[in-house]
């Protein structure tokens, strides 16, 4: 297990619980607060409210994850006239609060960050993520997560503020000046540590190491995914993906993006528009006369093979932080769980821990 | 966080302006388009290396990656030499001279011409192939102290498909180029006056002179050259390292984001982006990353 180091006291407090509408409706004044709520049953969604009885408090993944509010899934890029050019709409300078996100969550958008970094840093991305606040909130595992394997399973950084239920008060680390600025103006609503609120804290952290069913031992996973090149499970799991793509569209980190431009109906100008892709659809590798990736198969496995080595090569880690929602959503059952474990020869699958 | 270090004010996505400033057909359904930035401070500063490309976008089409067939050390002169093959080079062939295109770039990592420096340099082009080695042809021949023998072979399947035929056979001229031209089949018109050979690019070979150990060697063409091409040069002994080529993925954004480009994994050479991390690649790559050709 990662060391985790609990930030000094002074970046701790205490929130009551009883005190969460309150802060809730603080948070509202400095901007537009984003929660999850409960769109049908068992859909759970990050819309807008300061409402806390509209709150999904004990939700365990949303459907669609919060990268949409850094990436859109649609986003115009310019705006262009034959004699003006290119030119960028303009962005919202609004601060957007993300209330209740996960920790796999936090470290997708760490992951996010490295992508839209690099060699050619992406200005619409940042610009959202500076003005996005991030209140974490902790969460109990089930059987598709598997964060705990991809550490994941707690955070250090990437949040504001970070609520952590202790029972009757929210453990509360403060993550940045402007979480800390909160907690200033919010000062009747937090209190500093009580007798026995650190034991509580690491207790249930312990419980809930625990409580993950489903395991993946990931050291030496980038060489035994090499080994298992010509392993005939990639077959397998190309004769039952459906190539719907829905795995990338539910992944927190799936980044790929495609670009269309069209004309306006007068024929003199128009816009480029970015839009999520797929790697899993057909025409992903598509050129003149030729398809690097014709047949299912080559495709899902490019999926794992980019998030479990090429990923962890360029950038250091996994790409995938192991939220499960792909799990939940696939419709020909296919279980990245199942799939790491069996890549590494364990037929036990999940329950294995 | 990361975050709040990124200085992320340039915007890697926006194209510029650019005129078409001149058309000219080659063969059929290929045509060298020249092209200059409405921006005078960018056609001042605009350079490459030989065997990168730039996005080329045609105005509420689409954007499409293309070759920068000019050498840098023609200061100005930006070059294009585009197939006719889809929805944006189509569009692009309805432009005239004058009309506006949108350019980013240069991107990917060019030939090392650094490294290449000093040694001697065989370029094999078929077809279409010519695009992005006529860049590093001229680079070199216009640096031509800075490197040791050049040879160029260029094959195609009749004179009438030859890219920059006149230019090709001006070279036969120079006494500091080995130029080695042939069609597959000549016409008879052509019979008395043809100066190349007639046969498969890999016939060529055979005429090649001495060349270096440690020499380069550059190839492009269709995909079914690449095979007995490869054979001939290791044949001749040139380490897979200094056997140069550059691959086309579909790409979407250039500046390794997008993933369309991404080619397969293996450790010894990782996982690439044909964008940043090609478009040029060694034998060597190609022979270890089981997605490459
Ligand atoms: C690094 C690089 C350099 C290139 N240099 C040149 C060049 O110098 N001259 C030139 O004519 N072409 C070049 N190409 C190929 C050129 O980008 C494609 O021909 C072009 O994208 C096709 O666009 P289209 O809209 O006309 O075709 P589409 O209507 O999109 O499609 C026509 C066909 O082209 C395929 N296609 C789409 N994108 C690509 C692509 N990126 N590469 C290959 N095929 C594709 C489609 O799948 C389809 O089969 C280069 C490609 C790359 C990656
Ligand atoms: S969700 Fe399942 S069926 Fe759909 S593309 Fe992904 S792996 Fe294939
Ligand atoms: S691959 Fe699946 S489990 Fe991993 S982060 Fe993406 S959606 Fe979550
Ligand atoms: S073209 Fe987008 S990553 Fe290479």
């Amino acid at each position: 297990m990662v060391a985790r180091t609990i930030p000094s006291h002074a970046n701790i407090r205490l929130l009551a619980k009883k005190n969460l509408g309150d802060l809730l409706e603080v948070l509202g004044r400095w901007g537009t607060v984003y929660a999850p709520v409960e769109k049908q049953p068992d859909v759970y969604t990050f819309a807008e409210t300061t409402d806390l009885s509209a709150i999904a408090l004990g939700y365990l993944r949303t459907a669609l994850p919060p990268k949409r509010f850094m990436y859109p899934p649609e986003e115009r890029l310019y705006n262009f006239t034959l004699s003006k050019g290119f030119e960028e709409p303009p962005q919202s300078e609004d601060r957007q609060i993300l209330f209740g996100v996960h920790p796999c969550d936090i470290h997708a958008f760490s992951i996010l960050d490295l992508v839209f970094a690099g060699p050619y840093p992406e200005p619409r991305y940042f610009k959202r993520r500076r003005r996005t606040a991030i209140i974490g909130l902790d969460c109990l595992p089930d059987v598709n997560c598997f964060c705990y394997s991809m550490d994941t399973d707690s955070v250090e950084r990437g949040f504001d503020l970070f609520l952590t239920d202790i029972g009757e008060d929210y453990f509360v680390r403060v993550g940045s000046s402007w979480g800390e600025e909160v907690v200033r103006a919010c000062k009747d609503l937090f209190t500093g540590l009580k007798e026995g609120s650190i034991e509580e804290y690491k207790r249930r952290a312990d419980a809930r190491s625990r409580m993950f069913e489903s395991h993946v031992e990931m050291s030496d996973m980038p060489q035994i995914m090499e080994l298992e090149f010509s392993n005939p499970l990639w077959e397998e799991l190309g004769e039952k993906c459906l190539s719907c793509g829905s795995c990338s569209i539910v992944c927190p980190t799936c980044y790929c993006y495609d670009i269309i431009d069209q004309f306006d109906l007068k024929g003199d100008s128009g816009s480029r528009t970015r839009r999520w892709d797929s790697c899993l659809f057909k025409e992903f590798a598509q050129v003149a006369g030729f398809n690097f990736r014709q047949d299912r198969s080559t495709r899902v496995k490019l999926r794992y093979y980019h998030k479990q080595i090429a990923f962890v090569e360029e950038y250091g880690r996994s790409s995938c932080v192991g939220c499960g929602r792909c799990i939940e959503t696939c419709p020909a059952k296919i279980n990245i769980i199942e799939v790491l474990n069996e890549i590494r020869g364990k037929k036990v699958m999940s329950h294995a821990g | 966080m990361l975050a709040e270090r990124i200085d992320a004010r340039v915007d890697p996505h926006k194209p510029h302006l650019a005129r078409l400033i001149r058309i000219d057909p080659m063969v059929k359904d290929h045509r060298l388009f020249q092209l200059r930035f409405e921006d005078p401070k960018l056609n001042d500063e605009f350079t490459h290396k030989p065997g990168q490309f730039v996005m080329l976008s045609v105005l509420g089409v689409g954007e499409i990656p293309v070759s920068l067939c000019s050498s840098p050390s023609r200061k100005g002169i930006m070059e294009l030499m585009v197939r006719k093959v889809g929805r944006v080079t189509s569009a692009l062939y309805a432009l005239r001279e004058n009309d506006f295109v949108g350019i980013r770039g240069p991107y990917g990592n060019g030939f090392p011409v650094d490294d290449m420096k000093g040694k001697d340099l065989v370029i094999v082009a078929g077809g279409l192939g010519t695009a992005p080695l006529r860049g590093l042809l001229w680079y070199c021949l216009d640096n031509r102290a800075e490197f040791g023998k050049i040879a160029l072979l260029y094959g195609s399947r009749s004179t009438k498909d030859m890219l920059f035929r006149s230019e090709m056979e001006s070279l036969l001229n120079r006494d500091d180029i080995q130029c080695l031209l042939s069609v597959e089949k000549l016409d008879d018109e052509e019979k008395d006056t043809w100066r190349g050979y007639t046969g498969l690019v890999t016939d060529l070979f055979r005429h090649l002179g001495e060349i270096g150990e440690d020499a380069y060697a550059a190839v492009c063409g269709p995909p079914v050259m690449y095979k007995y091409v490869l054979e001939e040069l290791l044949n001749k002994g040139f380490d897979k390292n200094r056997i140069l080529m550059s691959l086309e993925r579909r790409m979407k954004c250039g500046i390794g984001k997008c993933a369309h480009c991404a080619i397969g994994y293996h450790s010894s050479v990782g996982y690439r982006y044909v964008c940043i991390h090609g478009p040029i690649f060694t034998y060597w790559d190609a022979t270890n990353l089981p997605e490459m050709i």
